[in-house]
């Protein structure tokens, strides 16, 4: 009896059945293959102590890592941000040939594994590569330097802000630029104090969304990176090659860092799309 | 008097003018897109195939035959057709409960979900690492009972649920929810079992969205990278799945053979890429609920 009761209290009755299964089966997934999992790199992380836990986050290897996937992972996200801008406008507001196709394959990140998209970059852009043997004539290096790094990122970011943006700029009412115009406003004033105040939490939403995924990427990066410590070495990689020494703590540590930074940026994603929520209207 | 017949007189620009940019600014802008997306995503999908074909057409083919090669393309179909089915089954339990019931901790159980997609896949694979690994928590145990995860295909399925894990419900929830409960509602009051109306109408009103879910969850699973890396030890011709294969050869300098791999999984992925804009475009209301969550 005091049961059901507690039961009427913790969710709203209904007729449908299978709530219990249902529910059942994907929490107790959830936690066999999610929670207790991440809950294990967090004990194992927690139990090196602190002294351990503060020598292995501020050693100037983790530290240059750390750096390197946090600033490339950043710059990636606003390149992304402002072509994703364009591209996301383009495909919404201009009609030219090939524009479905450009729809189409905006989506290429996603579907494309990371390692196919990691070697097929470091092809393109090593010095003897279609891009890079371009640019090693002026005087650049792209693959096997932080700006490799930067470019994988950017490879697999622009999705993100794309797709973040699209939708809004789909339904955002033509008849505000009309007023604005008609009250006189130029394009340009009309493009930045109409239009992309209205976007703006969608693009930021992209931005962070470009930037979390960036993070902990991976197998596009270490390609294109080359790998030296210090330099071009990401944190994820960092993460591997502790555990192939056997040293579980340093990798767990690391891990950690990162999972704190992906929870507070889950965090701030919530914030934004309750904001974007709110400034567009609709629930 | 003359000052105000002078700013009438003064070219206004035409309303129409401030309603778009000009053709120049068009064309520039649409240029600039197109060259961005030219370096970042058409030349290294076609620098896939031309790498592979570099050296014509024989040695692409021969690249497919190498015992390993084979062995990894099995392991990778072997491992999807377990973790999509699973994950099917699992996402759409998840979709139920969530998009069909309203109880406490819904919104928390919807971000866990999404969980696994915050997660670098590096540590996707340390996770069961330090759980199942020789030095991990359950490590001496499997080892006395002979159970092999880590460096072995039960530990690469592991951590392909796991990445894998989100896209089905992610794309069921917000459809199961804009359509409602009623049609269940009224199957049931007519008499229909529960599961009779979850086969009979819940199914079949989102088989699309369904559809689509599986379509990306079996990319990712095909192509996951990371997370299997650091679970599967690489060992050759045990436990390679194309991407991790991939990587060997690249390392060895094998460039045609890596590129021959790497071309099958980029065809996967311009199969999935039509295939999900052909259901996006065919099936449009019915996936659009998802695609604006």
């Amino acid at each position: 009896m005091s049961l059901v009761a507690s039961e009427v209290r913790w969710r709203k009755p209904s007729i449908l059945p299978g709530f219990g299964l249902a529910f059942g089966l994907t929490l107790s997934v959830m936690c066999l293959i999610v929670l207790i999992p991440l809950a294990a790199l967090v004990i194992k992380a927690a139990s090196a102590g602190p002294a351990d836990i503060l020598a292995i986050a501020t050693s100037p290897r983790t530290l240059a890592a750390l750096r390197l996937s946090f600033g490339a992972a950043f710059i990636a996200a606003i390149v992304n941000a402002a072509f994703g801008l364009l591209i996301a406008w383009i495909l919404v507001r201009y009609r030219f040939p090939g524009r479905r196709l450009i729809d189409a394959a905006v989506d290429l990140p996603f579907a494309l594994p990371t390692a196919v998209a990691g070697i097929a970059l470091s092809a393109i852009y090593a010095p003897n590569g279609w891009v890079g043997s371009i640019a090693e004539a002026h005087g650049f290096k792209i693959a096997y330097t932080p700006t490799g790094v930067l470019v994988a990122l950017i490879f697999i970011g622009l999705p993100f802000v794309v797709r973040s943006v699209q939708p809004v700029l789909e339904e955002s009412e033509v008849d505000i630029e009309e007023a604005a115009a008609l009250l006189g406003a130029s394009r340009l004033r009309t493009i930045f104090r109409v239009i992309l105040p209205a976007v703006a939490p969608a693009l930021l939403t992209g931005f962070v969304l470009a930037f979390a995924r960036a993070i902990g990427e991976y197998g596009s990066v270490i390609f294109i990176a080359g790998n030296i410590p210090m330099i071009s070495e990401i944190a994820p990689l960092l993460i591997v090659i502790r555990l192939e020494q056997f040293d579980y703590a340093g990798a767990a540590v690391v891990g950690m860092l990162m999972l704190l930074a992906a929870f507070l940026l889950i965090f701030l994603i919530n914030l934004l799309q309750a904001w974007s929520r709110k400034r567009l209207g609709d629930v | 008097m003359s000052d105000a017949s002078a700013r009438l007189s003064a070219p206004v620009p035409r309303y129409a003018d401030r309603m778009r940019e000009g053709f120049a600014v068009r064309a520039l802008l649409i240029l600039l897109a197109l060259a961005f997306l030219v370096l970042f995503l058409f030349l290294p999908l076609v620098s896939v195939f031309a790498e592979a074909f570099k050296r014509g057409f024989d040695a692409y083919l021969a690249a497919f035959d190498d015992p390993d090669a084979m062995a990894a393309i099995r392991l990778t179909l072997i491992v999807a057709a377990i973790a999509v089915p699973f994950n099917v089954v699992v996402g759409i339990a998840a979709a139920w409960a969530i998009a069909k019931f309203d109880f406490k901790g819904k919104n928390l159980l919807t971000s866990l979900i999404d969980l696994p997609f915050s997660v670098s896949p590096v540590i996707a694979g340390l996770i069961y690492v330090l759980l199942f690994g020789a030095q991990g928590y359950f490590g001496t145990w499997l080892k006395a009972h002979d159970i092999e995860i880590i460096f072995a295909v039960p530990g690469i399925v592991l951590a392909t649920v796991f990445v894998t894990f989100p896209f089905v419900a992610r794309e069921l929830i917000p459809h199961l929810q804009a359509l409602g409960k009623d049609d269940e509602e009224a199957a049931l009051t007519l008499g229909a079992s529960g599961w009779r109306t979850f086969f009979k109408i819940t199914l079949p009103n989102v088989k699309w969205s369904l559809l689509y879910g599986v379509l990306l969850c079996n990319a990712r699973a095909m192509g996951e990278f990371g997370a299997v890396s650091v679970v599967s030890g690489r060992i050759r011709g045990l436990t390679t799945t194309i991407p991790t294969q991939i990587e060997i050869l690249y390392n060895e300098y094998n460039g045609v053979a890596a590129f021959a791999l790497a071309s099958l999984l980029a065809a996967l992925a311009l199969i999935t890429l039509v295939l999900k804009t052909f259901l996006e475009w065919r099936y449009a209301d019915s996936i659009a609920a998802s695609r604006h969550s």
